[in-house]
């Protein structure tokens, strides 16, 4: 049958007004429903066609789902459904966890950062252009990965974490929530789970179709952030072809805590090289008890990129991740 | 007196509309009964339609209709291309169209419509196509000629003599050579020599060409989205298989063109067709997706050059071979490069050779400067790398090489009709403040190091011989009919400025007639390379020459004495020295009614086209009426010249360049309108950076599939891109063989900001040129670093 894009077919839409009707829905509609948060990633795959659930659960009236809230042991409580402006510009965040500011604030544009959410952008599916194109590709269930032959166009994809599926993940808040060791909630009608936000991301060797530990029926509620690190210093960058509207070539997140002019802990963690964020845990030992200069920045960044693999075109991401790790040690601040 | 409006700012007349969205587009007009229609495109870049099952979608309900390429007046036959085909030469060429009641009906109806498909061989790179045995775009050829079909190849030894490195060069269909190129050579003393590549890039402007169409009393009524107005008429026509006299076209807003909608997309024909056979309206609305397949897109070029400059900074030699990716309908590209080399360096030997090869990715069109944006952006940064051997500023080297008023272009080295070209590289010199930037070149700041660079970027900018029309109505006001298009220029305000200034009228009296043929429009220049600025306000002047005449002739009439004796000024006829012994144009309008003949249209020139005749025709006893052709003087080719300067700042760790300054200079002529010009050319510059900085159009070789088919994947620049604050200034000398003095400006800026950007980029490298277009942060770190370069040196479509 003939393929037409860029037309949404037909679906039911469902507006539930609290977390416990939202679950009851996805528990009740499963693989045929879809969780509709700010809509940036779901209308691409709806105008495509590709996915094409029988039911939308829309997270839009769900107000218990928005906001920030500092919680009793210092920290903050995001609702996944805040948008990512208000993440960008809210005065406790920009204070106590600058990082996660500027993450969100880098995302697409002015207009994505209004509609988009945080939960949205942490749960987004893969951009690899072959599986957005609908190729029957391993992650599409299928059984072989187009990115990853020998004249595939790759140069988007991943250098480290490969298991068949060469994609990469592409949210900007993900490696900031990791640097910051944060919390995720996640309900269903089993009731509340957490997981730490490093483990609830899954490489293809977990599970080939899904980028995190969501299965059918699971709802991420909220984000939960430690108490601050007091005088930490951090870092993050984002490489991309544009300066708005774009996924990150590779970017980096890190959280630095010096004293006496000596690094006493880090916490750095590479996105875009792999099918999930990439925490530089032999980096961050390596770093312990130095001084945050070039010379450890270099040292982290080689650290980081070994076992690094290049596909046919992304061989400079292996110098790019070097460079960006040794900057997130060197320039944190 | 009226104040003169040339070189003033203005508010055009659509402006308002645009801002408060009233403006109407092609899809925002509906028709009673009006239904609508979606596409069926090729999933294969080649392939033959062996069958087509549609029984499943004409039973679904509210399917109304579907069209077969057969159906079409137009077919697809060799290098000709039809709307639909059964040949499919492009993933995404559409093969059949669905009409029904919505668009989700007609979307669904095509997913239920089976077409089994023969895989065709395809080339997405013109060199494979080139090799011996290699595939080709066409069943039975990969070249277009004159229409026919033919074949190209090239022996294996070509392929082995050039090696990885360098482009093969065998026999080239198209040559030229001016002088002796040897001995230019063998005169040179210093001599640069490149492979270097230059990217397809598709338009993508922010409309995409929807089009509605219904039919009335035999009568097409079609609305689109096209540059040009009157010559869009003809081409809708053929595509109808009607006379053009049947045909009423009507788009008065284009959201952008660029080039891909010069006149009719092949596309009009699916709506016009197929509402004739189902006998009601049809909206036919693209997609973004499908703007990308059949929207059109710049031709690239594999290319290779060859230069020789003596040590006094003259270039002495230009050897260029361009292998051009035309598509798999054709494109002329190549040919205007060759040309438009010589109008920046006046080489005093030059040899240009050039073959274009057909291949299966969408068709492409004129883009900005067609062939003179990629030329420049090649050949630029080869004459910094001489300027740099030969220690010579690279200022200086332009001025040097660049063609004055007693210049010459192209192979038969014609004359310019005026080119102030070192005017304007001195003006860009000393706005951008060259002397104390290029002491910034190569230092470094923490990661970053400087580059600042130049482009100089020649385009034809005019053409002659259009019509004008203007009728003063019994209100009194001046309306300027104007047969070209309103592409989002303000070329449709500007070109009827000297109307008003012509009469001495005020800008506020005057009305402009557009968008619409049945409201008897001139005949026009099509809205393509650059010529309308320069055609239309000779026209127009030409036109309001003949007004004046009229006028004075008609007061002499009415009130006595001789023509001569009167004046034309503030909406008034009246005779010289006495202001009340006269009449208004309102009066005049009623008069010239009254008196019929050549006053209202009932006689008109005879040198007139026959378009111009007709829109007098319908005009006749509306007021009084001049029609004139413009038969003022040309005395050579009519060319604009660009000069941007770059000032960048490039990240040696990530790869990244931000652009710290930039500042372009004009010689277009006399600035018809400030504030117009400065924003066609800083936005014609930001096109050019986005070809070099990062827009792409990859394909996957192995099934010959586009992946930048969206906004976010193809990456045309955003403001961010750029600096807020480019600067701008124009020469504004008059080009002495037009009354205004006016040229065009679309289309230069283009390369300019692309070889201001490649060559600064190549300058922050310490001289490193890469060659290629796009020049993205992955492949200047892999050369930093000095790793694997991420694509071959003559790979296309990255």
């Amino acid at each position: 049958m003939a393929v037409i894009r860029d037309m949404i077919p037909p679906f039911e839409l469902f507006q539930p007004a609290g977390v416990d009707d939202a679950v009851r829905l996805m528990r009740e509609h499963g693989d045929k429903g879809w969780v509709l948060a700010g809509g940036l990633d779901t209308f691409d795959w709806f105008k495509d066609r590709i996915k094409r659930p029988e039911a939308v659960i829309d997270l839009g009236g769900v107000d218990e789902l928005k906001g920030i809230a500092v919680a009793d042991d210092g920290g903050l409580e995001i609702g996944a459904m805040t948008s990512l402006t208000d993440i960008a510009e809210n005065g406790d965040v920009r204070s106590g966890y600058p990082l996660l500011a500027d993450a969100a604030g880098l995302v697409a544009t002015p207009q994505i950062r209004n509609q988009g959410t945080l939960g949205g952008n942490i749960v987004q599916d893969t951009r690899c252009w072959y599986y957005r194109s609908g190729w029957p590709c391993y992650r599409a269930g299928g059984n072989i990965c187009y990115a990853a032959t020998p004249r595939s166009m790759n140069r988007e994809h991943c250098i480290m974490g490969a298991s068949r599926c060469v994609a990469v993940n592409p949210s900007d808040t993900a490696p900031a929530l990791i640097a910051l060791d944060a919390e995720m909630v996640v309900a269903s009608t089993s009731g509340e789970r957490t997981y730490t936000a490093e483990d609830f991301f899954i490489g293809p060797d977990i599970d080939i179709m899904r980028m995190t530990v969501l299965e059918p029926g699971d709802l991420l509620t909220r984000i939960v952030l430690p108490a601050p690190w007091s005088g930490a210093r951090w870092y993050f960058e984002k490489i991309r072809d544009r300066k708005a509207w774009d996924f990150s070539l590779v970017s980096v997140a890190s959280m630095v805590n010096v004293e006496g002019g000596m690094i006493q802990d880090a916490r750095i963690v590479v996105n875009g090289v792999a099918p999930c964020p990439v925490r530089a845990t032999a980096a961050e030992r390596a770093v312990r008890g130095r001084a945050p200069d070039d010379e450890t920045g270099q040292a982290a960044g080689e650290i980081a990129v070994r076992g690094a693999r290049a596909l046919r075109h992304n061989d400079y991401k292996i110098a790019l991740m070097r460079n960006l790790v040794k900057r997130s040690i060197r320039d944190a601040a | 007196m009226a104040e003169n409006v040339i070189g003033t700012d203005i508010s055009p007349p659509d402006l308002r509309a645009k801002i408060t969205g009233r403006a109407r587009y092609a899809e925002d007009f509906r028709a009673d009964g009006m239904v609508f229609a979606k596409l069926l495109l090729s999933p294969m870049p080649h392939a033959r339609v062996l069958n087509v099952d549609t029984s499943a979608a004409e039973r679904m309900e509210g399917v109304l209709g579907i069209l077969r390429a057969d159906e079409l007046p137009v077919q697809s036959e060799g290098t000709r291309e039809g709307a639909l085909t059964d040949e499919p030469k492009y993933e995404g060429e559409p093969i059949l169209a669905v009409a029904a009641v919505d668009e989700t009906t007609a979307a669904a109806a095509v997913e239920a419509i089976r077409v089994d498909l023969e895989p065709l061989p395809f080339v997405l790179d013109p060199l494979e196509s080139l090799r011996e045995g290699g595939p080709d775009a066409h069943v039975g050829g990969n070249m277009a000629g004159r229409g026919e079909l033919g074949s190209l190849k090239w022996p294996a030894s070509v392929f082995e003599e050039a090696g990885a490195d360098r482009l093969p060069m065998g026999e080239a269909p198209a040559e030229w050579a001016i002088g002796d190129i040897e001995a230019g050579f063998a005169e040179a003393d210093v001599v640069v020599e490149e492979s270097i590549v230059h990217q397809s890039v598709t338009h993508h402007p922010m409309e995409p060409r929807s089009c509605m169409a219904y039919w009335q009393n035999g009568k097409l009524f079609l609305h689109g989205s096209t540059q040009s107005t009157e010559r869009t008429r003809g081409s809708v026509a053929r595509m109808a298989g009607v006379e053009p006299d049947d045909v009423v076209f009507i788009g008065e807003y284009c959201g952008g063109g660029f080039g891909s909608k010069i006149s009719g997309s092949p596309i009009m024909a699916v709506p016009a067709v197929l509402s004739r056979k189902i006998g009601r309206p049809v909206m036919l609305r693209i997609t973004r997706y499908e703007e990308n397949y059949i929207g059109r897109a710049r031709a690239g070029f594999q290319g290779w050059a060859k230069i020789g400059f003596r040590a006094d900074g003259r270039m002495t030699a230009l050897d260029l071979y361009l292998v051009q990716d035309s598509g798999p309908y054709g494109a002329s590209d190549f040919f205007t490069a060759g040309t438009v080399a010589t109008a920046s360096y006046q080489p005093e030997n030059m040899r240009f050779r050039g073959v274009a090869i057909l291949t299966n990715t969408p068709p492409r069109s004129a883009q900005r400067a067609p062939g003179g944006a990629q030329i420049v952006a090649m050949l630029e940064p080869l004459v910094d790398k001489a300027a740099r051997e030969l220690d010579i500023d690279r200022l200086e080297i332009r001025k040097l090489n660049a063609p004055d008023s007693d210049g010459w272009l192209g192979p038969q080295q014609g004359p310019f009709t005026s080119a102030y070209v070192r005017e304007a590289l001195d003006l860009g010199g000393e706005l951008f403040g060259w002397e104390e930037k290029k002491q910034l070149s190569g230092q470094r700041n923490g990661t970053k190091v400087t580059g600042v660079g130049m482009g100089l970027s020649p385009f034809t900018a005019g053409s002659t011989g259009r019509d004008g029309l203007l009728v003063i109505r019994p209100d009194g006001k001046l309306y300027v009919h104007q047969g070209i298009g309103n592409l989002g220029t303000h070329s449709i305000a500007d070109t009827a400025r000297p109307a008003a200034d012509v009469l001495d009228l005020s800008w506020d009296q005057v009305v402009i007639v557009w968008g619409d043929t049945s409201k008897h429009l001139p005949f026009s220049t099509v809205q393509a390379g650059s010529q309308t600025t320069h055609a239309h306000t000779r026209a127009n002047h030409a036109a309001a020459t003949a007004m004046v005449g009229l006028l004075q002739e008609l007061a002499a009439r009415e009130l006595g004495g001789s023509p001569s004796s009167y004046r034309v000024a503030d909406g008034r006829v009246f005779r010289a020295g006495n202001r009340a012994a006269g009449m208004s144009f309102a009066e005049a309008a009623r008069v010239a009614m009254e008196m019929g003949g050549k006053f209202s249209g009932g006689e008109v020139p005879e040198d007139l086209n026959d378009a111009t005749k007709a829109a007098v025709a319908g005009l006749a006893g509306e007021g009084l009426i001049a029609a004139a052709r413009d038969n003022y003087e040309r005395a050579g080719a009519v060319y604009t010249w660009v000069a941007t300067f770059a000032q960048v700042e490039l990240d040696v760790e990530t790869g990244e360049v931000e652009i710290i300054d930039l500042a372009s200079t004009t010689d277009c002529g006399t600035v018809m309108h400030p504030r117009s010009l400065a924003a066609q050319t800083n936005g014609g510059v930001f096109q050019g950076i986005g070809m070099a900085k990062g827009q792409r159009w990859v394909f996957d070789p192995k099934w010959g599939i586009p992946f930048t088919k969206r906004f976010y994947t193809a990456r045309p620049p955003g403001i961010l891109d750029v600096p807020l604050s480019p600067r701008f200034a124009a020469v504004d000398k008059a080009d002495p063989y037009t009354p205004v003095g006016a040229k065009g400006i679309g289309e230069p800026p283009v390369g300019a900001g692309e070889a201001a950007y490649v060559c600064a980029v190549a300058d922050a490298m310490g001289g490193q040129c890469l060659c290629r277009t796009p020049l993205t942060a992955d492949m200047i770190l892999a050369e930093l670093e000095g790793r694997p370069r991420p694509y071959g040196l003559l790979d296309t479509h990255v």
